[in-house]
């Protein structure tokens, strides 16, 4: 699949910024005043800008309203739904954290779980894709789960809990490398299946259906760039996980540790997105005979 | 809406003839010419006269080498357009409801004036039969050319899909796959209608004949002369030249 920026810069800003309003709203930082408004600021710009970014992609953005309407059956709907109704619900409690008005509490630890809700519901909409095996796998949640959750805590300066999470987080992506890299096979789908020719033999590219590049080949079929895949998976580990956990556990919550940590932290999930996509190949490759 | 209707009372389809496709291209043009100028946006190309031309197109065609394992091998022409699946992926996960499978025949349409152009019918289409058009940022993909079959101003032979109309060998049929008696529900039967890609579940509507059985190669009649043991001079020369 393509590595679209706007995808990737979606779903990394808004899976941090969700991760740290989900802190924010549980109520484990008490910021207040000013320090609440900029820390609450950090959260909404990281969510909204994020979103943001996922207009970007589309090819009539002045119609995203449409967007909501399918919350029935769709998971890029129910995640439009899931982010505006996370805004709006912790926006009390950013309000009441600044103010010091006491409305946290409840709705906050509420807002909290939703943020979890819209990540999850982010990943669905690749996870349910069962053209794209490597994505058509429960480690494709967990996966996003464990990047807003590690995100959160980094950005909270909730040392033993951003460490452990950092932990989990390495874990997960090398699990998710793993389990993906065998589900194209698993699912099965070959050019033979793809062309129903199999029962004669074994099927080749003849010629293509057209000379120059198109839509399919351009969107879906991204072989380029794979040959660092390797390399890529290291530094998404060492710069998502090991970098950040060492910051924070050497430097405690220091301000200057956790914005570096977090950098880093957010570079390396941007690295390990760019992977994500690159690395997904799409069945209709096989037409093409290119994966 | 992007709910599946369930069951339809009519199920219209293509079947497509492996054995007969001559790979032309006619239907890959005919249906650009008439997809071309009334229904939605038009099909538009970029850099069409370039070094990097490029453009929608609802149906294509490719070529495919399948080597036997005790013969030659065999090119077959596929033509690849929108399959009208039972279980289409591409209707349920479109946010806006612009996709949607009509409930009365099956046929598999995109609204353009709802669509906002994420892309992600066209993911979660196995086939590559949805296409985004660059210029006008909606999706694009095969109608059925329903504004043919159902159109009472064209003449009744005029009726069917423009890629069926025009193939000059026969090689795309359309019909009705509820219907068991229909062209389409007979070939299918009849020649081992293939479904593609089943692992993924989509359950396509159309169906794919498969090439025929070639005959096996046969042996020349005139085999037995070829071993014909040449005598006087030319059975000396032979004699000589086989030796040095
Ligand atoms: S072939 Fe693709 S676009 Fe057509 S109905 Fe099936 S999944 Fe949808
Ligand atoms: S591109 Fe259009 S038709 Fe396809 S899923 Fe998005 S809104 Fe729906
Ligand atoms: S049925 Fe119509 S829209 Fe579909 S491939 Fe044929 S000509 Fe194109």
């Amino acid at each position: 699949m393509h590595p679209a920026p706007s995808v990737i810069l979606f779903t990394t800003l808004s899976g941090l910024g969700f991760g740290f309003l989900a802190f924010l709203g549980a109520g484990c930082l008490h910021p207040a005043g000013l320090t609440a408004f900029l820390l609450w600021g950090l959260g909404y710009a990281l969510a909204i800008g994020g979103l943001l970014f996922s207009t970007f992609h589309l090819g009539n953005p002045q119609r995203a309203w449409r967007a909501f309407t399918q919350w029935r059956t769709s998971w890029l709907s129910r995640e439009g739904w899931a982010s505006v109704l996370t805004l709006l619900l912790l926006a009390p409690v950013a309000l009441s954290d600044w103010l010091g008005l006491g409305w946290s509490g409840l709705p906050g630890v509420i807002g909290a779980a939703m943020c979890f809700v819209t990540i999850f519901t982010t990943s669905m909409i690749y996870a349910q894709l069962k053209t794209i095996p490597r994505w058509n796998h429960w480690v494709t949640p967990v996966l996003f789960l464990c990047f807003a959750g590690t995100g959160g805590a980094i950005l909270a300066g909730k040392v033993a809990l951003a460490v452990a999470a950092c932990l989990v987080l390495a874990a997960v992506m090398v699990a998710g490398w793993q389990i993906g890299d065998r589900r194209f096979a698993d699912v099965g789908a070959t050019m033979e299946s793809a062309t129903g020719l199999g029962a004669i033999g074994k099927v080749r590219v003849f010629e293509r259906g057209h000379t120059a590049g198109n839509y399919l080949l351009r969107e879906m079929i991204f072989v380029v760039g794979r040959k660092h895949a390797a390399r890529l998976r290291v530094i998404a580990l060492v710069l998502t996980a090991v970098v950040p956990a060492l910051m924070l556990l050497l430097a405690g919550p220091h301000p200057v540790a956790i914005a570096l940590a977090a950098l880093c932290h957010l570079a390396g999930a941007m690295a390990q997105r760019w992977l994500f996509f690159a690395e997904a190949e799409h069945v209709v490759g096989l037409y093409y005979g290119q994966r | 809406m992007t709910a599946l209707p369930g069951p339809t009372p009519r199920k219209l389809g293509l079947a497509i003839d492996l054995d007969t496709c001559v790979g032309c291209n006619a239907c890959v043009t005919a249906c650009k010419g008439w997809n071309d100028q009334g229904y939605g946006a038009p099909l538009s190309d970029q850099n069409p006269y370039g070094s990097e031309p490029s453009g929608t197109f609802l149906n294509r065609v490719h070529s495919y080498e399948v080597l036997p394992a005790d013969a030659p091998a065999q090119v077959v022409n596929f033509p690849r357009s929108c399959l009208h699946c039972e279980a289409a992926p591409c209707v349920t996960v479109c946010p806006t409801g612009a996709s949607y499978k009509r409930a009365e025949d099956g046929i598999v349409l995109v609204n353009e004036d709802a669509c906002i152009g994420c892309g992600l019918c066209a993911w979660a289409c196995p086939y590559g039969a949805r296409e985004l058009d660059a210029a006008a940022g909606v999706m694009k993909k095969c109608t059925l050319c329903v504004d043919r079959i159902y159109n009472d101003n064209l003449p009744e032979e005029d009726r069917v899909p423009a890629c069926v109309r025009t193939c000059p060998t026969g090689a795309r049929h359309f019909g009705d796959y509820a219907d068991p008696d229909s062209t389409v529900s007979r070939l299918s039967a009849e020649r081992g209608g293939m479904e593609l890609m089943p692992e993924l579940g989509t359950m396509p509507v159309n169906r794919y004949l498969p090439p025929r059985k070639k005959g096996v190669e046969q042996a020349s009649p005139l085999a037995p002369l070829l071993d014909i043991r040449a005598a006087g001079l030319a059975g000396w020369l032979d004699r000589v030249l086989s030796r040095i």
